[in-house]
């Protein structure tokens, strides 16, 4: 994941590593991110649901107001079968 | 950058109960998905953004980015029309973040994109048509 | 889902070239932009640093030609002559050297699982991602002196144009001529560096259309499968010589790899 100041805001990039596979491709049995939570400082500033339409290995960008160097970022996710996954980084 | 951590125990009874909506994403028309997320009604919007290739090379990844101007936009839902579940991801924003993503979808055919974006109770709408075909055979 | 055929498009797009075109250069760009590419080098980061085989050390002595462990410029100077083995050398072929060698282990384990799939990359894949990634910025140049060199270089170019197979197909059928096109991917002349400079500053590459991470070793060697040709042997004579032809005809672009590729 990588945040960096932008214009006055922040702009976080992060990649994730999964399948996000379809009920097609899996005859049945999709298996995919579904929550995603954003968080700058420990507080949460995006909450994202997302399904089997998303590519897989999801790459996201999103831009948060303001910011400053050294920011906590958090990315979070959930998917269908329960499995957490998160990532961490500090603004640059 | 720290690696990814897998912290399955400890987020999961936490994350278990976040919300999912269930009915929007198996919506099978892009009409009922609208309905299940609440935004059976839509105004267009130029303030609405959509910034993608009109034609991608490659259904199975097709950059899209969203951004919205309309003042204090709190959630964006992404519709693409001819996806066997036309609902394909929604947003909220709240305060500390920008009315802003970019995200790779799957598209299975030539199809219309229809982004809505909430701001203070209302929805709005923006379309933009993204062709489908599929490349060669080599690098 | 993945039937996308859409020949209206197709259609629409024959009559409007130079906006197919300029579209297509958007999608590359917001695809290269939006590309999970990141992470195989990060994976390639820690199995270059893993301590494997019976020797149970990494890969952080491998010299790659710059001496042992230098990564900055490494594959930007490749394939090139290595006197250790006595060949030329391409990257894969050299990691295969190194995990032999320096890892001690045995050429059928190392060479066991070469060419991974989306859901499992493989470790030369990896590596690959890593290693090119630290060549970003520097400029095409695998060796020209040495005679071995030279005769990979001439060996790699009568490749190129030798018609062979089922199919009496060379390199050249698809790739010797201008203005060709398979569906809607132009097909770079490559023996010329116009076209050779952007492939080679580009590869290996993660492909978006199966989520996987290719490599040069893999190219070729697809590329002979499609021509309907013998299958050649990883890290082999002739896949270096096509290697150190391909790049030595895109020689002076800047390297911008690992790729993002339909």
């Amino acid at each position: 994941m990588r945040a960096t100041l932008a214009g006055g805001n922040t702009d976080v990039r992060v990649l994730m590593t999964h399948p996000m596979e379809t009920a097609q491709q899996t005859k049945g049995a999709p298996y995919f991110i579904q929550n995603i939570t954003v968080k700058v400082n420990g507080k949460p500033v995006i909450e994202g649901e997302i399904s089997q339409a998303i590519s897989r290995n999801p790459v996201f960008s999103f831009r948060l107001k303001g910011g400053a160097k050294g920011d906590k970022i958090e990315v979070s996710w959930l998917d269908n079968k329960g499995e957490t996954n998160k990532t961490e980084t500090a603004v640059a | 950058m720290l690696a990814a951590l897998v912290v399955g125990g400890l987020l999961k009874p936490v994350m278990a109960l976040a919300a999912w909506n269930k009915e929007a994403f198996a919506a099978k028309s892009p009409g009922d998905a609208l309905n299940s997320l609440g935004a059976s009604s839509t105004e267009p919007s130029k303030g609405i953004v959509i910034d993608a290739p009109q034609i991608a090379e490659n259904g199975a990844v097709v950059p899209i980015e969203i951004s919205s101007s309309i003042p204090n936009t709190t959630a964006i839902a992404v519709v693409i029309e001819k996806n066997p579940f036309p609902l394909a991801a929604r947003f909220d924003f709240k305060d500390g973040a920008l009315p802003f993503v970019k995200l790779n979808a799957k598209m299975g055919e030539t199809s219309d994109v229809r982004v809505v974006a909430t701001a203070g109770g209302k929805h709005y709408v923006a379309t933009r048509e993204i062709k489908v075909t599929i490349g060669g055979c080599g690098g | 889902m993945m039937r996308a055929i859409t020949c209206g498009a197709v259609l629409a797009l024959a009559a409007a070239p130079a906006l197919a075109q300029s579209q297509f250069e958007k999608y590359q760009r917001m695809t290269a932009e939006g590309s999970p590419v990141e992470l195989f080098e990060l994976v390639g980061e820690d199995l270059w640093k893993k301590p494997q085989g019976p020797n149970n050390v990494s890969l952080e002595k491998c010299d790659l030609g710059k001496g042992p462990g230098v990564l900055r410029g490494a594959y930007a100077a490749l394939p090139r002559y290595f006197k250790d083995a006595d060949r030329v050398m391409d990257l894969e072929t050299r990691l295969l050297h190194c995990m032999t060698t320096v890892q001690g282990r045995s050429p059928e384990e190392a060479t066991k699982r070469l060419f991974g799939n989306a859901d499992k990359p493989s470790e030369m894949e990896y590596l690959s991602a890593y290693v090119a990634a630290q060549s970003q910025g520097m400029k095409l140049a695998p060796g020209s002196t040495h005679p071995k060199e030279k005769e990979s270089y001439e060996l790699g170019k009568a490749l190129f144009f030798h018609r062979a197979g089922a199919w009496d197909f060379s390199c050249a059928s698809c790739h010797g001529e201008e203005d060709k096109r398979i569906r809607m991917s132009e097909l770079p002349v490559l023996s010329t560096p116009k076209a050779a400079r952007p492939v080679m500053a580009t590869w290996p590459a993660y492909r978006v259309s199966n989520s996987q991470f290719k490599t040069m070793q893999w190219r070729i060697n697809d590329c002979y499968r499609q021509m309907r040709m013998p299958e050649p042997v990883f890290g082999s004579e002739a896949t270096v010589a096509m290697n150190m032809y391909l790049t030595t005809t895109a020689k002076g672009e800047t390297y911008r790899g690992p790729g993002t590729k339909r």
